[in-house]
């Protein structure tokens, strides 16, 4: 006794293949939609600002009058914060990963450390920028000072290098290390000449990818004190500066038409500086592709 | 009485009678080996003789794999390793406080089941060894790796391509070059775990004629599960079963006429 | 000749060695310092939560010794720069929150769509076509996306319902909205892709559609990882700073309305440190007692997600 009415079920099949492919369309619209996004900002962005984006652009300081302005400090304080970023951010979280990977034994201790690196990338990034105000501006008396702002931005970031380089780490296979112990070599030898060469590619791309944070966010930097105008280079890293980010926010918040294709500009060459920055770690990427 | 205790006489007689008078390279005494709870090892005494190839031979489990990675102590990198008794090296007791495990490692080498070479170039491969030890001098570096190369019969493949990548060599050219990697030390004693099992018949054939020329100078510890490798290449055999030496003798003996049943059963095929 | 040469250059390796060791001091003291030099790289991510708990809880004890806190639990009206000031978070947390949930209306449908698509329709070229493009989305800095909210999406908005004030909640909502898209996007595909195959292939034998099998056999297979991502994209729009301090205005105010001015607890942080507030003033405590309320929201979310992922994984 059949149960099923087979000409039942061929005949709800129509209405069923079509949802599936009215639903099929939306969700590719919605996927769309964040493609379309994006290009509508881009578009935005180049149209309003390459008018204003020129070399006088690049190499002036900025200004009250919008045609004088330049990004000139604010470049080369981007350029500074990088130079403090990249080895803190790189040698704590290299060093970090090196001994939660190769040292550390699966204990509750190491667990407390790992869970503490996840709960850290989940916090908003202002609440940095008020840890780097109380600790290094005013307990070390660093002052609103590049070297201020790189150590805050390095702790903001440190998650990014620290989970980038275990995943490195933990790709290069065991028996490379046990070919290394067997003959004689001890366990920081294989991990200097063994396993960090072969971990360098994935752990650049994950300091790239922190720098690129690191050199767009704007927060903390507001936080500890950065001024939206400064019309001087930092001659050392106990100076103060500013950075890309800053005067596009100065420049968007100021009324004037001028002012905001100034913005527009200034959001080119971050743009710009990012896709450059992203390039490279997507050619390192490729170029040192697992062969194994 | 125990079949050990029997060959142990025999042994002691024979050894007597030998005409040439061999040292022993590695000498077990009562070895046991826990993983965790896991009685592994069980009172293991065995007397291995230099410049001979003395095989490890029995069924998955048996203990040669955990054997053979004891003699150079890299068992050790597995959590929860407990062992009693002593292995003596020359002489030795590996097992020492003072004995470090990197010195061990120099002489004696290791070479894996699957060939593991360092994603660097030939020439770097051959010469990491070397260079860990501290040896720095060009000169010496390329008589090693050209001397390592020709010892495990790959110079003449690889001589033209000493910078490339070791990974653009076949299975079995990487195999001899990790064999090349471990001559580059001039250890005493080389251990093979397995060798061959992934490798191709032709390579395996190479692999096999390396290993009987290196027996003029090195002593071969070779764990194989094929017996016919065995068989053509060793000078001694040990059968390993649940953890024990079942048996230990010349490999004539034990393939035509062997003392224990079991070794009889396996060798047979009647299970294994 | 050449076997001359060999000779004379022959020392055994071994020899060698055991030259070298005897010499090797540096890298016997290496071998022993290096671990610990590690450890306290490791505990220094320790020490950063350490100091941001730490931070926190004594500038807001100083805040609380000048504000009552049950004013500031309670109260609904935040004039801080008024004499004598008036600190109640409730207008800030209601800015914060009408962000989120706009962000959350325009984000969630958005990216579960484009999970579904790019899980169970779209070819592998397709998908690593859009995905690295979903990645840059995700990577844009903020202050871009504020300027974008503030000179495109209001004006646009405006025109729409000419009601909308210039600073207003809906504008920089809805841009939050699609900067979190690709973070429930991509974590959401990565837990359907982890359904496995063999799920997909029963339900599709039986005669399903391709959407019947995502809604009724993967969606429920995957939930807890989408679940999860929708936590933690929320979390990361409560606790976004740039785009609402460009387009949302700096009047704190606790109501239902999208369409005026608002302030949130991030940009609040902004305008004071912006100011003239010197160091110990009560305004100067109140950026650490409404960071410290913004850290809680979003580290209380944060272990929620992680629960939720833990609790209910699916044993496949």
């Amino acid at each position: 006794m059949k149960l099923i009415n087979h000409s039942d079920v061929i005949k709800k099949m129509k209405p069923r293949l079509l949802k599936n492919v009215i639903m099929r369309a939306l969700f590719f619209s919605a996927t769309l939609f964040g493609l379309v996004v994006l290009g509508v900002l881009f578009y935005r962005v180049l149209t309003q600002g390459i008018g204003y984006l020129d070399f006088q652009f690049l190499t002036s300081l900025p200004s009250r009058k919008p045609e004088n302005a330049g990004v000139y400090t604010a470049l080369i304080g981007t350029v500074w914060l990088m130079g403090v970023v990249a080895p803190v951010a790189l040698l704590v979280g290299v060093g970090t990963a090196i001994y939660l990977e190769e040292y550390a034994s699966k204990n509750k201790f190491t667990n407390f450390i790992q869970i503490n690196i996840s709960n850290l990338a989940g916090v908003p990034s202002i609440v940095f920028g008020l840890l780097g105000l109380t600790l290094f501006v005013r307990a070390l008396s660093l002052g609103t000072s590049v070297l201020a702002a790189g150590l805050t931005m390095s702790l903001l970031v440190l998650p990014i290098i620290i989970v980038a380089a275990q995943e490195a780490i933990r790709a290069v296979p065991n028996e490379l290390r046990e070919a290394s112990l067997g003959m004689g070599a001890t366990k920081w030898q294989t991990i200097v000449r063994v396993v960090m060469p072969a971990a360098i590619p994935g752990i650049l791309t994950g300091g790239i990818l922190a720098l690129s944070r690191a050199i767009g966010e704007t927060a903390p930097l507001v936080v500890l004190g950065l001024p939206l105008f400064l019309a001087f280079l930092p001659r050392t890293v106990f100076d103060m500066f500013t950075v890309l980010p800053m005067q596009i926010y100065n420049w968007t918040g100021r009324p004037q038409e001028e002012f905001q294709s100034l913005a527009a500009a200034g959001i080119i060459v971050l743009l710009v500086l990012l896709i450059l920055m992203n390039s490279i770690a997507v050619f390192i990427r490729n170029k040192f592709q697992k062969r194994y | 009485m125990s079949t050990v205790f029997v060959d142990k006489v025999k042994k002691a007689v024979e050894s007597t009678t030998d005409v040439n008078t061999k040292n022993s390279v590695y000498k077990t005494n009562q070895l046991n080996l826990w993983y965790g709870d896991n009685h592994a090892l069980k009172n293991i005494d065995l007397d291995i003789m230099e410049n001979e190839v003395t095989s490890i031979i029995g069924p998955s489990g048996c203990g040669k794999s955990t054997y053979i990675k004891t003699l150079n102590r890299m068992i050790e990198l597995v959590p929860g390793v407990k062992t009693a008794g002593e292995i003596n090296y020359r002489g030795r007791n590996i097992f020492d406080k003072d004995y470090g495990v990197e010195e061990l490692r120099t002489k004696v080498g290791m070479v894996f089941q699957k060939p593991n070479p360092f994603p660097k170039s030939i020439y770097e491969n051959v010469a990491y060894g070397p260079k860990i030890h501290g040896i720095r001098d060009k000169k010496i570096l390329n008589e090693i790796v050209e001397k390592s190369l020709r010892g495990a019969a790959i110079w003449d493949e690889v001589k033209d391509r000493l910078n490339q990548n070791a990974y653009g060599l076949s299975g079995g050219q990487q195999q001899r070059l990790c064999i090349a990697r471990c001559l580059a030390i001039e250890p005493d004693v080389i251990l093979m775990d397995e060798p061959t099992s992934a490798l191709d018949p032709i390579s395996t054939l190479k692999v096999e004629e390396l290993v009987q020329e290196l027996k003029e100078n090195y002593s071969i510890i070779i764990v194989t599960h094929n017996m016919q490798q065995a068989a053509r290449i060793s000078d001694k055999t040990a059968f390993f079963l649940n953890g024990e030496v079942v048996e230990f003798d010349v490999t004539d003996k034990i393939f035509s006429n062997p003392k224990d049943k079991r070794t009889e059963d396996y060798i047979t095929g009647r299970f294994g | 000749m050449i076997k001359q040469e060999v000779k004379a250059n022959t020392t055994s390796v071994q020899e060698l060695i055991a030259e070298r060791k005897q010499k090797n001091n540096i890298s016997r003291v290496l071998e022993i310092i290096m671990p610990k030099v590690l450890l306290i790289t490791a505990i220094l991510s320790v020490l950063t939560t350490l100091g941001i708990l730490f931070t926190l809880i004594i500038e807001t004890f100083t805040f609380f010794e000048r504000v009552n806190i049950k004013e500031f639990i309670t109260s609904k009206s935040w004039y801080p720069f008024s004499d004598p000031g008036s600190f109640g978070i409730m207008p800030l947390v209601s800015g914060t929150l009408k962000v989120t949930i706009i962000a959350g209306i325009v984000a969630v449908p958005i990216g579960l769509a484009s999970a579904i698509f790019l899980s169970e329709y779209a070819s592998d070229k397709t998908r690593r076509i859009i995905k690295p493009i979903l990645e840059v989305l995700a990577g844009i800095p903020t202050i871009v996306y504020g300027f974008f909210a503030l000179t495109f999406v209001t004006p646009l908005l405006r025109s729409m319902i000419p009601s909308l004030e210039m600073f207003n909640a809906l504008s920089p909502g809805i841009v939050i909205g699609i900067m979190i898209t690709p973070m429930i996007a991509s974590l959401s595909e990565d837990a359907m892709s982890a359904v496995p195959r063999a799920m997909r292939e029963g339900a599709l034998a039986m005669g399903s559609t391709k959407f019947e099998v995502a809604i009724k056999v993967v969606l429920p297979a995957a939930v807890s990882g989408i679940v999860s991502s929708i936590v933690l994209a929320l979390s990361r729009a409560i606790g976004e700073t740039m785009i609402v301090a460009v387009a949302g205005g700096s009047t704190p105010k606790l109501s239902f309305n999208v369409t005026e001015s608002i302030q949130t607890m991030t940009a609040y942080i902004v305008q004071v440190s912006q100011g003239d507030a010197g160091y110990g003033t009560t305004i100067y405590y109140s950026i650490y007692a409404v960071g410290f309320t913004l850290f809680l929201f979003t580290f209380l979310m944060n272990l929620l997600a992680q629960y939720i992922s833990r609790r209910f994984r699916e044993e496949y």
